[in-house]
């Protein structure tokens, strides 16, 4: 490398670090007022550092956790995407075993029907999968999932059968000879070779069903449950004195898990994220 | 083998398919279905033809939706693949600190698009209120350009990754060769590099264009179509066609919006697979 070039680099670092640093100004904007006390947060002071008299440690934090329904709705968005998650995961690779392994009329017409779903816009179905999900009672937080496995198939099935055609037919043959029946095949001997598909598929569906705001909505029974996204709407949407403080401390919450799962996977989430783009 | 896994079938297939009839299949049908015909719920339905999509090209929310949108989808589109492209060619140099800028870029991508639009909103409304401004609630232009804006900041980091990748696929010999040859570095970067990255280019221009069509809660949290609907995106129109508009005939007409929505949908990802399949023959 030229000198020029090394002092060029040099520049480009410096500017790069400048604007890394304004990208993570408005969360960086969000914490610093979540820090302050209630009169102290108004959009012409929103923009100061917390200082001696505005300085109100955790106390927003801690109203958040403790008020509100917080932590009921946490626990609603996890386990709706921990649960939605590993059923996407077992279920979809199962069928796309099958329909990779049987070729038929039948099966052709799933796999084209997964992708078809994919295209769809969510306003298409939004108003009879409601009805839908109303009349099978699918509309609490222990059964969201069915629909979630529904309208979530299309990626990880075309995800999961694309990796399929290139695992070698024999292995199974193999095992099959050796007398496996058909579900001890594919518990023995494709699912521990799906592992890094399961993570992309995983992380996409996941990330997915965190931060889905119109489904949950929709289908959930709002006056008993409401999930991370629905929360933070409904704290804009209502009228009158709105609580900044808590409010801001609540979008925090909603980031750190993101933030420090990503920091500690980001490798998995960058290859997972970009694998579902490059094949869609 | 395929004889054996046959008999299989409940298992493997009977699952993910029932869920996907519940979740999917009926409701897609029963909603073309429902575009033609006048219903408060689905059981309700009376036959009118082709009414419901007469009146929902009449409607002028949904054809001036129609044009916000799509004028947010252009200028989002042009704006965050150019910057996301630089930023890719900035990654590529070897520079120090390259993953930290990486880690920093893609992670409002991570962030909901609720959580995102709040917070932008809080930002927005700060920084109008200090320039004595109206606020986004207040001024179609400013909720425009927030969208824009907010886009942009969620958009460009994942884009950069598609492009880091395809930059990183260039031959380092095809460089050399053209400089060798005497080519500058920009008319290299025109010459070679953007031609070998075509590929990356087509899926992030298709990525950004689709993504902008169907923008739906950045629009609700940030701006919420106010005021007065102006600026107020496709779905959101549809929404709300839905949700909060008195009358009976509104829902047949939303789900007719719907249907010209998705068709709308459709179109550009078969002109996405024609183009990507085109690149691929040429390679």
């Amino acid at each position: 490398m030229t000198k020029r070039s090394i002092r060029a680099n040099r520049i480009w670092s410096v500017v790069l670090t400048i604007v890394s640093l304004a990208y993570m100004y408005p969360v960086f904007m969000i914490l610093m007022n979540s820090l302050k006390i209630e009169t102290a947060i108004t959009t012409n002071s929103a923009f100061k550092l917390p200082n001696s008299d505005t300085f109100a440690g955790v106390d927003n934090f801690v109203n958040a956790i403790s008020s509100k329904g917080f932590l009921q709705s946490f626990g609603y968005s996890a386990f709706i995407t921990v649960s939605s998650v590993l059923l996407i995961l077992l279920c979809t690779s199962m069928l796309a075993w099958y329909i990779t392994r049987v070729k038929n009329f039948f099966t052709k017409s799933i796999y084209y029907l997964c992708i078809f779903s994919m295209v769809v816009p969510f306003q298409m179905v939004m108003f009879t999968l409601v009805s839908t999900a109303d009349s099978l009672g699918l509309t609490n937080p222990w059964n969201i999932c069915v629909i979630y496995l529904g309208f979530g198939a299309g990626l990880a099935v075309f995800m999961f059968a694309g990796f399929m055609k290139s695992v070698p037919l024999e292995i199974e043959e193999a095992a099959m000879i050796d007398g496996c029946n058909p579900l001890q095949t594919y518990f023995k001997i494709i699912f521990p070779m799906l592992r890094p598909t399961m993570i992309s598929v995983g992380i996409l569906e996941a990330m997915w069903v965190w931060n889905d705001f119109l489904l949950p909505y929709l289908v959930l029974d709002r006056t008993k449950y409401m999930t991370i996204p629905m929360l933070i709407q409904y704290f804009r949407g209502s009228y009158g004195r709105v609580e900044m403080g808590p409010m801001m401390a609540s979008i925090m919450l909603t980031i750190f898990p993101i933030v420090i799962v990503y920091l500690f996977s980001q490798k998995y989430i960058i290859k997972g994220v970009t694998a579902g783009a490059v094949k869609g | 083998m395929e004889k054996a896994i046959k008999k299989y079938w409940p298992i493997f297939v009977l699952p993910t398919l029932t869920a996907f009839i519940i979740g999917f299949i009926v409701p897609f049908a029963e909603g073309l279905y429902l575009s033609f015909c006048k219903f408060t719920t689905v059981n309700k339905a009376t036959w009118v033809g082709l009414g419901n999509y007469v009146r929902a090209f009449a409607d002028n929310t949904f054809k001036y939706s129609f044009w916000f949108t799509a004028a947010f989808a252009v200028v989002a589109t042009i704006l965050i693949n150019i910057l996301a492209f630089a930023v890719a060619l900035l990654l590529t140099r070897k520079l120090k600190g390259s993953h930290f800028f990486r880690t920093v870029f893609f992670m409002p991508n991570l962030i909901g698009g609720i959580v995102l639009g709040y917070i932008w909103q809080i930002l927005l409304n700060s920084l109008l209120s200090l320039l004595g401004r109206p606020l986004l609630a207040l001024d179609a232009a400013a909720g425009y350009w927030g969208l824009i804006i907010l886009m942009c900041w969620q958009q460009i980091g994942y884009m950069m990754i598609i492009y880091i990748a395809g930059l990183q696929s260039v031959p380092d010999e095809l460089l050399e060769a053209a400089t060798v040859d005497g080519a500058s570095p920009w008319k290299a970067l025109w010459k070679v590099r953007i031609p070998m990255v075509m590929p990356s280019i087509t899926i992030c221009l298709f990525l950004t264009v689709t993504n902008s069509f169907k923008l739906f809660d950045q629009n609700l949290a940030l701006t919420g179509g106010e005021p007065a609907h102006s600026s107020e995106m496709l779905a959101l129109n549809i929404y709300n066609t839905f949700y909060s508009r008195a009358g009976a005939q509104w829902k047949g007409i939303g789900q007719a919006k719907a249907v010209i929505f998705f068709l709308l949908v459709v179109i550009i990802s078969l002109l996405q697979l024609r183009a990507t399949r085109s690149k691929e023959v040429q390679q």
